[in-house]
């Protein structure tokens, strides 16, 4: 069935993947964002942002309680904007928690729901199929806000320096960073451009417009999920669901893109 | 499996409303292999009907072609603020959902 | 049950008939209006899809406006639009001449509706993308070709 000439091509294709971006066709890019904006009304989150609501607001768990009263950061039950100001560190837990980790806090406190449920399952499956459905819900409520990320509990500057040191640090078969691909201006992978997420341009683009629903697969994706996805890409071991090494990474990346526009849920080919 | 609900948006000016429906289904094609390289059986709407206060107002038949998790906008004369739009859809497996929404 | 519904809705008044029924509560709205035309949907080229749809020779017109990017970043989700500006028009169908089965959706517009539909296809690769359209017993088409790439990285 496979088409040699074909094969061929995107072999050399593959090749030549990472090119600058001043040699892609202009009127091709053009082209893409045309369609980017097509897609931007009508976008598929919304139905897993309505399962989100749902399960916000349904008495759950062993406690039989629902996550109204979770408190985001902003206070108990206010979802308006809080996603633009996490990963954040809370004084509750002692821990800076980016916006899964939290709802995970809540679920165990208020529900009675075991944080390993959602750590164990499977990608869209059970427990991480409803988180997905949360995290639509509570982001769709920071768009249009600003990044604001409260850089000044040293908790903040250590989990920083930490998710910098991740960024660089290569590792794997192709001894890859995440640098290596998002390290630079104007790169872009065939005909998708790579954000330079060192910059604040740049974080910004990333962090600013995931979770997102991902019309390739149809799938709406967290950025635990998105994260985990990377480290795939990257050929190297996959990071534990909410662990501090995901959290430092998004605390790098959404300091950097600190004052950049959400505009969440995403959409993305 | 139970169905998921809708997205619907209506809203009326100059006299004509605009419907924008988001609909959750599966829309598989019946081409694609799972990962033990069997076929995945085709799942998909294939017909949807649109009503203003109980009057037809849009009548389609879909293909496995329409993508994941539908889209549909579509434009008719009249409705007022506060009136029913409804959507039904039918799929190959028999399933059905109706949801409803108020023209903004 | 069913068929006698069908018998009902296939008067001339069969949408007002459906509309009154469903204004009492006794049928769900739009139920059983429509009959999936297999045959159509199941034809692989354009002529047969054409054929199945009655659709014989329909003549290129400008009235007939198929929108759409020039270039789709992914085949999954490929935003198109038509609309007619030709009087009396009932039907849009849309058409993707390289995909598996051509046809990807027809809509049914009772009076009143404009000829103004969009929605999202699937395209299997570039392809010239077809906007059909029924006005009295004619048929009119536009078409506009739709370049598919693959995306980059993350699946």
């Amino acid at each position: 069935m496979v088409n040699p000439q074909k094969s061929i091509r995107l072999a050399l294709l593959a090749g030549l993947a990472v090119v600058p971006l001043a040699q892609a066709g202009d009127e091709l890019l053009d082209g893409i964002n045309a369609y980017r904006e097509a897609l931007a009304d009508g976008n598929p989150s919304e139905l897993v942002a309505a399962e989100g609501e749902e399960l916000w607001k349904m008495p759950r768990g062993p406690k039989n309680a629902s996550l109204e009263q979770c408190d985001l950061g902003l206070g108990p039950g206010v979802i308006k904007g809080a996603s633009a100001q996490l990963p954040r560190f809370f004084k509750d837990t002692g821990k800076v928690q980016d916006l899964e980790t939290r709802l995970m806090t809540c679920m165990e406190t208020l529900q009675g729901i075991d944080p390993q449920a959602v750590v164990k399952a499977g990608w869209l499956k059970g427990e991480k199929e409803k988180m997905a459905a949360l995290v639509a819900y509570v982001v769709t409520a920071s768009n249009g806000h600003k990044i604001r990320i409260d850089m000044r509990p040293p908790e903040m500057k250590k989990m920083y320096e930490m998710g910098k040191l991740a960024f660089y640090y290569r590792t794997g078969p192709m001894d890859f960073s995440c640098a290596t691909c998002h390290g630079d201006q104007g790169k872009r992978i065939r005909m998708q451009e790579l954000p330079d997420l060192r910059t604040q341009a740049g974080a910004a683009s990333g962090w600013g417009s995931w979770p997102a629903y991902r019309v390739s697969n149809g799938q709406f994706w967290t950025m635990q999920h998105r994260l985990n996805d990377c480290f795939r890409q990257q050929r190297t071991a996959e990071p534990i669901y909410g662990s501090d090494a995901t959290i430092a990474l998004s605390v790098y990346l959404a300091a950097t893109a600190n004052g950049g526009k959400v505009v969440t849920p995403g959409i993305k080919r | 499996m139970a169905t998921k609900p809708m997205r619907i948006r209506a809203a009326v000016k100059d006299g004509v409303t605009e419907v924008k429906a988001l609909i959750a289904h599966e829309m598989e094609t019946g081409q694609r292999k799972d990962a033990n390289g069997a076929v995945i059986p085709a799942w998909f709407i294939t017909e949807l009907t649109a009503t203003h206060n109980g009057k037809l107002v849009l009548s389609s038949e879909f293909g496995t072609a329409i993508s994941k998790n539908p889209y549909l906008a579509f434009r008719f004369k009249g409705g007022a603020a506060g009136d029913k739009v409804a959507i039904s859809w039918k799929d190959n497996k028999g399933e059905s959902r109706t949801d409803e929404a108020a023209i903004a | 049950m069913n068929k006698q519904r069908r018998n009902v809705l296939k008067t001339g008044t069969g949408a007002a008939v459906l509309g009154a029924l469903a204004a009492a509560g006794l049928i769900a709205p739009g139920i059983a209006l429509a009959d999936w035309n297999k045959a159509a949907f199941e034809a692989k080229s354009m002529a047969d899809t054409l054929k199945a749809l009655g659709a014989t020779q329909p003549a290129d017109s400008k009235d007939v406006q198929l929108t759409g990017p020039d270039i789709a970043e992914n085949g999954a989700v490929v935003p198109v639009g038509v609309t007619s500006a030709i009087a009396g028009t009932t039907m849009i169908a849309i058409l993707i001449d390289k995909n598996p089965n051509a046809l990807a959706g027809s809509f049914k517009l009772p009076e009143g509706t404009e000829a103004n539909v969009q929605t999202r296809v699937k395209m299997g690769q570039t392809s010239n993308v077809y906007a059909l359209v029924k006005a009295g017993d004619k048929f009119y088409m536009a078409t506009k070709e739709i370049k598919v790439t693959l995306g980059g990285c993350g699946g």
